[in-house]
Order: C-alpha cells, then sequence, then structure tokens
C-alpha cells in the first residue's frame, strides 16, 4: 500500500495541473498565427479581423454596456430553455423507464417526433410566437428534451438487475429502491444527456437569435453584419464558443463531483 | 494477487492457534447451545419452468445450525433451490417451513457476483444488509463491526471498484451477516476466486458460521470445499436429493486428510456415474 502510494501520489498531482496548459497550447498558438497573419497582410481585415481588433471592438461594447446586456439576455434564454426542456425530458425518461404503462403510452409517439429536425419548426413557431422570448425558449427546450429524454431513460433500463435484485432482497421500499439503486445508476447516462443537450442548446439558440431575435449575441451578429462590422461578428463567434466550453465544463465538474465512485473518474 | 496474500495471512494464522488450543472447542459448544439457527424443512417441493421440470420433489430436513452443502451437476437446480429457499421465486408445490416465524432479516443470500453498490463507500454498502434497521441510530456501530468480522475494518471508506474480487466477496459476507440472519444460503460465493483467496474465504466462512450459529447452506461446485467446509453434502440429480453424506470429520478439518479426500472421491464418483447414465 504505501509503496503504490509514493508512486502514484506526485503523479497524480502533477497530472491535472500539466493538463490545464496543455490544452490551451493550441487555442493560444492559434490566436498568435491568426495575429500575425492580419499584421502582415497576409489576410485581408476585410476577410478576418485581426485578433487585436476583436479584442478592441469587444472593450467597446464591454464599455458601452451592450455586450453585456447581449450576453445575459443570451445566458438567460440558454439556461431557461434547458431546465424547461431538461427537466420535461428527465421526468418523461424517469417515467418511461420505471413504468410499463406510462412506456407503452407515450414512447412511440416521442420517438416518432423525435425524428423531426427541430429545427425545421422555425418558420411555425415564429408564426405561433412571432419573434417573442417564448419562441426561442421553446425551441431551446425542444432541442433539449430528446437527448435529456433517451439518456435518462437509457440510463434507467440498463440498471444492473442484479442490483435491483439485491435491494429487493434487502428490503428496500420502492423509493428507497430508487434512492440508492436506480438513480445513482442512472446517472452516468443522465450526464452523458446532459453533455448531448448542452451542444444543442447552443446551436438552437444561435440559429434562433439569428433569425428571430431583437436581442441577444445572435441578434448582435446579425446587427453587426448588416454594417459591415465584421470585427463584432467574430467577436460573437468567440463568446458563443466560450459560453460553449463553460457550459460543458461546468457539466464536467459536475460529474466529476458526483460520480466520484466511477472507475473512469478515479485516476484522472 | 498482493491484496490475496495480504489478506489470507491473519486467518491462516487464526487457523493454526485454533489448533493449538484446546479451550476454543468448549467455547464453541457454549455457543451452540445459544444457536441462533433456524431448522428447515422442505416437503415435496416442485419447481418448473415451462416444459423444463427442474425440482422433482424435493424432501429435505435440516437440522438448526447445521452446515449443509449441495453439489450435483450444472443445470441440475441447485440454484433453483437456493432461490426459492431465500423467497426469491414461487414455489410451484409443496412447503418450505422454517420451524417459527421468520422475519425477512432472517434469511440471507450470497451469490457468486458480490453485487456491491459501486457508488456507495464499503462501509454504506454493509449497511443495506440491515434492512429496516439501516436508518436505525446503531446502523453505523453495527456496520463496522460486520465490517471487522470479515477483516476489512481498514477499507470502510473505499469505494467498491478499489477492492479485489476477493475482499468484494468480504464485504457481502458482511453484508449478508450484519442483520444476524438465522439461515444463511450462499451461491457459489467462492466460484470467481482464485485458490489461495478461495481458501482464506473458506476458513472465514467457517469461522463466522462456527462464531454466529447460522444454519448455512453452500451452493458448489467444488466437491472438495464441499466436504471441507459441510456436516453433511447433499448431491442432487434428475431434480431429487439423490445422496445424502454425512462428513464426521471433526474440526477445524485438516485439509486434504484421507478422511476428506475418501469422501469427495465417493461423491464424485457418484456425480460421475450419473453423467454416464445420461
Ligand atoms: N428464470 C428461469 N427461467 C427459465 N428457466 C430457468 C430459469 N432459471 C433456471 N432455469 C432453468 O432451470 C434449470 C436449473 O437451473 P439452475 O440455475 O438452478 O442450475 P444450477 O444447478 O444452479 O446450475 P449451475 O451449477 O450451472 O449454476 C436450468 O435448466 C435452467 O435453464
Ligand atoms: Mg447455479
Amino acid at each position: 500500500m504505501s509503496l503504490i502510494d509514493s508512486i502514484s501520489l506526485p503523479r497524480r498531482v502533477r497530472l491535472p495541473r500539466a493538463d490545464g496548459l496543455v490544452q490551451w497550447i493550441v487555442p493560444l498558438a492559434i490566436i498568435a498565427i491568426w495575429q500575425l497573419a492580419c499584421v502582415t497582410g497576409f489576410v485581408p481585415t476585410r476577410v478576418l479581423p485581426a485578433p487585436s481588433d476583436v479584442a478592441l471592438a469587444g472593450w467597446k461594447l464591454l464599455l458601452s454596456g451592450e455586450l453585456a446586456r447581449n450576453i445575459w439576455v443570451s445566458f438567460w434564454r440558454a439556461s431557461i430553455g434547458f431546465l424547461i426542456g431538461g427537466s420535461i425530458g428527465f421526468a418523461f425518461g424517469l417515467a418511461n423507464g420505471l413504468s410499463q404503462l406510462s412506456a407503452k403510452l407515450t414512447d412511440t409517439t416521442l420517438q416518432m417526433v423525435r425524428n423531426v429536425p427541430h429545427l425545421a419548426l422555425i418558420p411555425l413557431v415564429i408564426l405561433w410566437f412571432g419573434i417573442d422570448e417564448s419562441a426561442k425558449l421553446f425551441l431551446v427546450a425542444l432541442g433539449v428534451f430528446f437527448p435529456i429524454y433517451l439518456n435518462t431513460l437509457h440510463g434507467i433500463r440498463t440498471v444492473d438487475p442484479q442490483l435491483i435484485e439485491m435491494g429487493r432482497i434487502y428490503g428496500m421500499s420502492d423509493g428507497e429502491l430508487f434512492r440508492r439503486v436506480i438513480f445513482p445508476g442512472a446517472l452516468p447516462s443522465i450526464f452523458v444527456g446532459i453533455r448531448f443537450a448542452l451542444g444543442i442548446m447552443w446551436l438552437t439558440l444561435i440559429v434562433a437569435e439569428t433569425i428571430a431575435a431583437s436581442s441577444g449575441l445572435g441578434y448582435m451578429a446579425m446587427q453587426a453584419r448588416e454594417f459591415m462590422l465584421i470585427d463584432v461578428v467574430v467577436l460573437s463567434i468567440l463568446i458563443y464558443a466560450l459560453l460553449g466550453k463553460l457550459a460543458d465544463s461546468a457539466s464536467r465538474v459536475l460529474e466529476r463531483a458526483t460520480l466520484s465512485w466511477h472507475p473512469a473518474f478515479q485516476k484522472r | 494477487m498482493q491484496t490475496a496474500l495480504r489478506t489470507s495471512l491473519p486467518e491462516t494464522e487464526l487457523a493454526s492457534r485454533a489448533n493449538f488450543a484446546p479451550h476454543a472447542r468448549v467455547v464453541r459448544e457454549e455457543r451452540a447451545a445459544q444457536t441462533s439457527g433456524l431448522p428447515l424443512s422442505i416437503r415435496g417441493l416442485r419447481k418448473s419452468f415451462g416444459d423444463n421440470e427442474v425440482l422433482r420433489g424435493i424432501d429435505l430436513h435440516i437440522p438448526a445450525g447445521q452446515f449443509v452443502a449441495i453439489v450435483g451437476k450444472s443445470g441440475c437446480g441447485k440454484s433453483t433451490l437456493l432461490r426459492l429457499i431465500a423467497g426469491l421465486d414461487k414455489i410451484d408445490a409443496g412447503t418450505i417451513s422454517f420451524g417459527s416465524d421468520v422475519q425477512p432479516e432472517d434469511i440471507r443470500v450470497m451469490f457468486q457476483e458480490p453485487r456491491l453498490l459501486p457508488w456507495a463507500h464499503v462501509l454504506a454498502n454493509v449497511e443495506v444488509g440491515l434492512g429496516r434497521d439501516r436508518s436505525s441510530a446503531d446502523a453505523h456501530a453495527r456496520a463496522e463491526k460486520a465490517l471487522t468480522e470479515v477483516g476489512l475494518a481498514d477499507k470502510r471508506d473505499q469505494w467498491p471498484s478499489v477492492l479485489s474480487g476477493g475482499q468484494k466477496q468480504r464485504v457481502a459476507l458482511g453484508r449478508a451477516l450484519v442483520s444476524r440472519p438465522r439461515v444463511l444460503a450462499f451461491d457459489e460465493p467462492l466460484g470467481a476466486l482464485d485458490a489461495l483467496t478461495r481458501i482464506s474465504m473458506q476458513r472465514l466462512l467457517e469461522r463466522v458460521w462456527r462464531d454466529q450459529g447460522f444454519t448455512a447452506i453452500l451452493v458448489t461446485h467444488d466437491v472438495s470445499e464441499a466436504v471441507a467446509l459441510a456436516d453433511r453434502v447433499l448431491v442432487i440429480e434428475e431434480g431429487r436429493i439423490a445422496h445424502d453424506v454425512v462428513v464426521n470429520a471433526a474440526r477445524p478439518r485438516e485439509r486434504g486428510s484421507a478422511e476428506l479426500a475418501g469422501l469427495e472421491g465417493s461423491i464424485l464418483s457418484h456425480l460421475l456415474s450419473a453423467d454416464d447414465r445420461t
């Protein structure tokens, strides 16, 4: 034991720190090359503004308060839409995973609806809701619903039946069985659903804001396009990338905290 | 391998100490008097799955506190019998009675797979075994005591995934023991372990059985394991108990002694001749 500890401890401490630096090397290098290409005139700034120009545009928008307002609006739409779609998907996943009757009633219908690309509904949604907030929330919620529904359902259905039998043998009530066996067993799969859903959430929001909005990051980018402000367009794209990365990291942190029992999360 | 070696040491020590202590047997007889085991009577037990008649009339009486081993060729219905005794499946015909009112906590089963909850620490896994007493105030203390009994007190805060196969099976044993069961049924609990860990686990099983006096029913493929541990070996053939062999060898038993080897040979020849007939 002591031997194993002394070997693996320093490695365990060093790895994440090195990882943290390594993953930023490539993005930083890309920005450096990009800047170089613009300054030397290799890439005309009409096509792609230099990173320094993008940063400057960001700084100006930040000072005017416009940037913060638009980011906040987009963030708000993303999270509310995610919460609504995610909780409905989770509820259906639970119900259909736990109850045969519920699965028979709704699963086929849901699987059929799933095959309609939700972005194809945009014209219909605009007719229904106009370019109101509810249009964006509806689209995000719809996009987020399916990955969470499918993965919750899958997670619950694939919980080891031997563990469920064990729980019954040891006298667990239905509630206890769910809390101690079924839900923790389904959790890894639920997290897969959440990660998928986060990707779809941003995608849906970008499209919806570009087509039908009067605020938000997508709207900011569209406005900038009309006035030929290419630096603002690039800025919006970069912010989207950053927000996406942030959401993904948040779900990773949550995953690591709740799945610390999982062998896959113990070494790294 | 490393862990198997390490954990098997204290028990080897324990067993050899028992050999040199004549008072050990006296202590055991006192305990046997206040035995907690339940007697078990099975009458005309039948079970089929569709057209497949697995058990065709089992009649069996097991006195309280006896250690019974069940052997038979693969698919003869050993697990089925065990699951019926543990109340996990429905009986087609016949009766199983335990002599008195039984609580669910009185009967426990251990399987070949440890069936630990991977997301619960070792101690919490043992607490699962308390059944309805899980939320009582002394749950922690009782689970810790059971964990000490199986020699894993130092692993209480580990995840099951870091334990070796033998250690996982010990945790499962601790979980089965924590409610002080009066009948303990084992379905090839050591089937997946390496030879060395197996022997150390056999010693552990024998020790807790002697300490706690429950009625033990062990299904095994390994005839030498059966004669080493059991008071009595039952051979199941064609859905019935074909042979009922009493093992009188004094405990602690010496593995590989001529007496046990002879018994093992005769049981094996029963099994093989049945195999030839089919
Ligand atoms: N749930 C079930 N449904 C249908 N058939 C079953 C079921 N459980 C067991 N059987 C059948 O009953 C017979 C006995 O099975 P059982 O598991 O009791 O055998 P076993 O003696 O434990 O064998 P092994 O030594 O290989 O574990 C087998 O033919 C098996 O196919
Ligand atoms: Mg079996």
